[in-house]
């Protein structure tokens, strides 16, 4: 169990280090091709009067006159060791775990990093639930009333669901709740959990249902699909020749087989939600990672773009590691002796 | 029309009542493609004590009629007439929960394969503790050790350690013990076992009868054992079924249906048997052709296209479906050949050749 941790740990520490290098990469070699110099990408981060000597130097203290790999080795260096920056008229520390100075704004780029974190933990984690809860529950129905009326129907909204694109049911969701009938903060609001937790639920409930829409019209369909499946299992026929009531048989036997492919959905969705549910974040003004990458791409300012680029990449390694760790606790048969 | 009445039905070797008692069953399946006749008016009855060995090939209804003994085909999707009286109570005409109250109790079943008939996820011991504890109502801790006693019963070694494992930490043979050990949970007075030995092992195969034999006799239960293999049912059966298309075509006692057998696919299924008494060169005498489809059933006599013996009957079998009668000392053939000629085939013909 140990080893296994410790294997999936170096693993993640690779995938982490690949990733950055892509991303720097990205950032650096391609401009580099297409002909741009070390001044022509300074010119970005300096105002648009700046000298000559001004944008010279502000490419010196980005570092983008040193090689590619020096650059790359600086920062990976702040990450593990911390590092220092000259701001220009003063030398400011950054520890460990350093993610740099956003280019623009001069400022650290991880408190802000955790601080979107939360805001976007929170539209994730709400989201998840209602739409496990009622995906979970609209499958099995659907899956146990086959051909009915309600399958048809629940089934006919989940085609709905999936095929609606997010900022338009967020922007149609606000234009009712919100400015029509004023039911919610106007053009959406966040109030941090640890401030009011009444008002932190109630400011997100919409684009938590906005989102869950989306999410659970699938679920719906795996789970249905899954029950179809298991209540077709022999273990089920011997649940019922025990003389089991339908509905034990249904949640006991029935359910527990039929959610456990979900698990690795689920894990695989909550991570890459977590690198930025960008879409319903937009549509409802919500500061969250997503946005922030938006922004971090728009403004070519690399060091936030590393940010979130790195945390969604960890974020989805953790979901996947404890579904996996999960998955044996469901599935006795991928325990190890 | 088969048999409805009581004195057609062989007689009851030892006087006791009938603890099942089906009459005239039929199940149909409404299919897209039209009625499949799965069963299709059959009739038998099993004593407590005793053990009834039903065989054909695949497809002829031997699963079907099991599962409509214990109530479990789908209101919707089948169609079941007819009575399955189970000590008195008829299963065709009780409620849902009324048959659900007497599965597990009432009656049991063994299914063919048990590691797709044992929950994966559950241990063996929840799933016997879980079966106990519908129709006993006990504490956890009291059906956990009447689980242990069970698995010891059934012959699993170390059965306190082994209670907590999952079935797929088990061997074939061991789980099919442990299915046993869940079905006999309850005491159930009737066991189905649906081809208990056709997912195991040779060597396991006979262990696995002799416990059900050995369990049968500590019970007093009634015991339908289901299987294609004759083998298991000269070693098990006080009376055999043979069934064919839905149907019954011979019906008696283990000793009239292996000495004396009177219909043409009988006498198919004995050629079809390997035997260690015999020469290795020897050849099996396969049945030709292969079972009919249950939506198209052939008129007159199912059997009459695989029949060698058909022209026998000038005709008749083309024409006619043969009620099953009763040959005297409760032996039933569904035969149009007349009983001389059956018996006088038996013996110049069919007997020096297996």
């Amino acid at each position: 169990m140990v080893a296994y941790l410790i294997r999936r740990l170096l693993a993640t520490i690779g995938l982490l280090f690949v990733v950055s290098v892509i991303t720097f990469s990205i950032f650096f070699l391609v401009p580099k091709w297409a002909g741009a110099t070390p001044d022509s990408m300074a010119t970005r981060y300096v105002g648009r009067t700046a000298t000559a000597d001004v944008v010279h130097q502000t490419a010196v203290r980005l570092g983008f006159t040193d090689p590619f790999y020096v650059q790359y080795a600086d920062w990976a260096k702040g990450l593990v060791a911390g590092r220092d920056f000259d701001m220009g008229t003063s030398i400011e520390h950054c520890p460990a775990p350093c993610l740099g100075y956003s280019f623009i704004t001069a400022q650290p780029v991880l408190p802000d990093l955790l601080d979107r974190f939360t805001v976007t933990f929170s539209l994730a984690i709400g989201a998840a639930v209602i739409w496990v809860t009622a995906g979970i529950s609209i499958g099995v129905l659907s899956a146990l009333k086959r051909g009915s009326l309600v399958d048809r129907f629940s089934m006919v909204i989940a085609l709905a669901g999936v095929s609606m694109p997010i900022f338009w049911t967020g922007l149609i969701a606000l234009s009712f709740f919100s400015y029509r009938w004023g039911i919610t903060a106007v053009g959406g609001a966040y109030t941090p959990f640890t401030q009011n937790p009444a008002l932190w639920a109630w400011d997100l409930m919409l684009p938590w249902v906005t989102l869950a829409l989306l999410f659970s019209a699938q679920y719906a369909r795996l789970t249905r699909a899954g029950m179809l499946e298991t209540m077709n299992e022999d273990y089920i026929r011997t649940a019922r020749a025990k003389g089991l009531r339908e509905r034990t048989v249904v949640t006991k036997h029935g359910l527990r087989g039929a959610l456990t492919p979900l698990l690795t959905i689920f894990g695989l969705d909550f991570g890459l939600l977590i690198g930025g549910a960008v879409l319903t974040e937009s549509a409802f003004g919500l500061n969250g990672l997503g946005k922030y990458a938006v922004d971090g791409i728009r403004a070519n300012d690399l060091p936030k773009i590393l940010g979130v680029t790195l945390f969604a990449a960890l974020f989805v390694v953790i979901a996947n590691l404890i579904v996996d760790l999960l998955y044996a606790v469901v599935d006795p048969r991928v325990r190890t002796k | 029309m088969t048999l409805t009445s009581e004195e057609q039905q062989p007689a009851p070797a030892n006087g006791g009542g009938r603890f099942l008692d089906v009459r005239d069953l039929k199940v149909h399946f409404p299919t897209d493609d039209g009625l499949v006749k799965s069963v299709d008016g059959l009739s038998f009855h099993v004593e407590r004590g005793r053990t009834l060995g039903i065989v054909g090939e695949s497809g002829s209804g031997k699963s079907v009629t099991s599962l409509s003994v214990m109530g479990l085909h789908k209101r919707g999707a089948a169609k079941i007439s007819g009575e399955i009286l189970v000590d008195g109570q008829d299963v065709v005409a009780s409620s849902d929960e009324e048959v659900r109250r007497m599965r597990g109790k009432r009656m049991a079943m063994i299914f063919q394969d048990p590691l797709s008939a044992m929950h994966p996820y559950y241990t063996v011991g929840d799933q016997i503790i879980e079966a106990y504890r519908i129709h006993n109502d006990v504490s956890k801790k009291k059906a956990r050790t009447h689980a242990i006693e069970m698995l010891d019963r059934v012959g699993i070694p170390e059965p306190d350690r082994r209670v907590d494992a999952y079935p797929h930490q088990y061997s074939g043979g061991m789980r099919q013990r442990a299915m046993i050990a869940m079905a006999l949970s309850c005491d159930p007075d009737l066991l189905i076992a649906d081809e208990p030995t056709t997912a195991l092992d040779v060597t396991v195969q006979a262990q696995i009868l002799d416990l059900i034999r050995d369990l049968q006799r500590e019970f007093n239960s009634a015991v339908i054992i289901i299987t294609h293999d004759l083998g298991v049912v000269a070693e098990l059966a006080d009376d055999i079924l043979v069934m064919y298309a839905g149907r019954s075509v011979e019906y008696g006692t283990a000793e009239q249906i292996f000495n004396e057998p009177e219909h043409p696919y009988t006498w198919g299924l004995l050629g079809s048997m390997p035997r260690f008494d015999r020469e290795r060169s020897t050849r099996l005498l396969p049945i030709q052709g292969s079972p009919p489809s249950l939506i198209n059933v052939p008129e007159g006599c199912p059997f009459h296209p695989r029949c060698r013996f058909e022209q026998n009957t000038r005709g008749l079998a083309k024409r006619e479906r043969p009620e099953l009668v009763d040959t005297g000392r409760g032996h039933f053939v569904a035969c149009h050949m007349s009983q001389a000629q059956r018996q006088q085939i038996w013996r110049d013909e069919i007997k020096p050749k297996l």
